[in-house]
């Protein structure tokens, strides 16, 4: 076989090996979980917009949901009333609704009574901004825009994830900041 | 006797064979040709007309809804590609970086053949012509060897 050959087929195969190589590290890297939150504008279901960079000096918590998702409807009550006691006190609450039908995702809004800004995410931009795996999780942003962790799961009383009191605790913290 | 035989047997025939109706497609129909060519985002490779999660039933509720709005198959297809990504689509589409998708079979088939006829022509030569071996370069006790065994044989 000529040599030209030989050379073409094994940078072939090394360029493939590094291509599913980059794959997988991008698949496996964790979801954010502090450093500078990535940026995002979001629309809401009326139509009005927010911005993220344009949140400084509040706290913001972003919350991925979708009204397919169980473990989303256990948390959806509790964030919706955190988001009342809290939202004088300088703090913002974000719904970014994953890969969802709008019907059901107004119909669940409905549902639950939620006041606080909820979007749908097109194309689920912000959910690989966040390197979001699933549906709920939750981030925290400081105010000075930075990630202070996350809730991986619902966050509930007895949550292995976060329980409601350990996210109020988190408000609060981040709050004295 | 024959005729009666023959009377009986065209009437069980026609009675057993159903009429034939012209078929016009309905709005499920329409729906299940649309959702067979999306796939749910949430449940990977699954097509979204044999897809049984509430998230899938919504979007099928979505594409009918559309349907009866009036919208082209193509129009719901590119709401839904805007509106979840190309993941929602069975193959990216042929264009930027996705062309790799399409380019690498055509060019590992390609490969595969020229090294397989290189691979064919180098197995022909060397059958039909056996490398001679010098007696000379090999080792003596061997060539001793060798003809005390012809010897025997």
């Amino acid at each position: 076989m000529p040599r030209w050959i030989q050379v073409v087929i094994f940078v072939l195969i090394i360029g493939l090996i590094a291509l599913f190589a980059f794959g997988l590290r991008a698949r496996g890297e964790p979801q954010i979980a502090s450093g500078p939150a990535p940026d995002f504008t979001l629309t809401s279901f009326e139509g009005q917009k927010i911005r993220l960079s344009e949140l400084r000096g509040k706290v913001v918590v972003i919350n991925f949901w979708a009204s397919w998702c169980e473990p989303c409807r256990d948390e959806a009550a509790f964030l919706e009333q955190a988001w009342r006691q809290y939202k004088d006190r300088g703090v913002v609450f974000i719904g970014v609704n994953y890969v969802d039908s709008e019907t059901s995702a107004r119909a669940y809004l409905k549902e639950f009574g939620i006041t606080y800004f909820n979007g749908p995410d097109i194309g689920s931009e912000i959910y690989q901004r966040f390197r979001a795996k699933g549906v709920p999780e939750t981030y925290f942003i400081g105010k000075d825009g930075n990630v202070y962790g996350n809730a991986i799961g619902p966050i509930t009383r007895t949550s292995t994830s976060m329980t409601e009191r350990a996210f109020l605790q988190k408000l609060e913290e981040l709050l004295a900041r | 006797m024959w005729t009666r035989l023959v009377i009986v047997l065209i009437t069980l025939v026609t009675l057993t064979t159903s009429p034939v109706h012209a078929q016009t497609p309905t709005l499920d129909d329409q729906v299940n040709r649309i959702a067979k060519t999306l796939y749910c985002p949430v449940c990977p490779n699954t097509p979204l007309d044999v897809c049984n999660t509430q998230a899938c039933a919504d979007w099928r509720n979505d594409i009918k809804r559309m349907l009866l709005e009036g919208k082209s198959e193509q129009e719901i297809r590119d709401y839904f590609v805007a509106r979840y990504g190309f993941q929602v689509l069975g193959a990216p589409p042929a264009e930027g970086f996705n062309w790799l998708a399409y380019l690498l079979p055509v060019l590992g088939l390609i490969l595969g053949v020229v090294v397989a006829w290189f691979s064919v022509r180098a197995w022909l030569t060397h059958r039909a012509s056996p490398t001679p071996v010098d007696a000379a370069t090999l080792p003596r006790e061997y060539v001793e060897r060798l003809e005390k065994e012809l010897k025997e044989w």
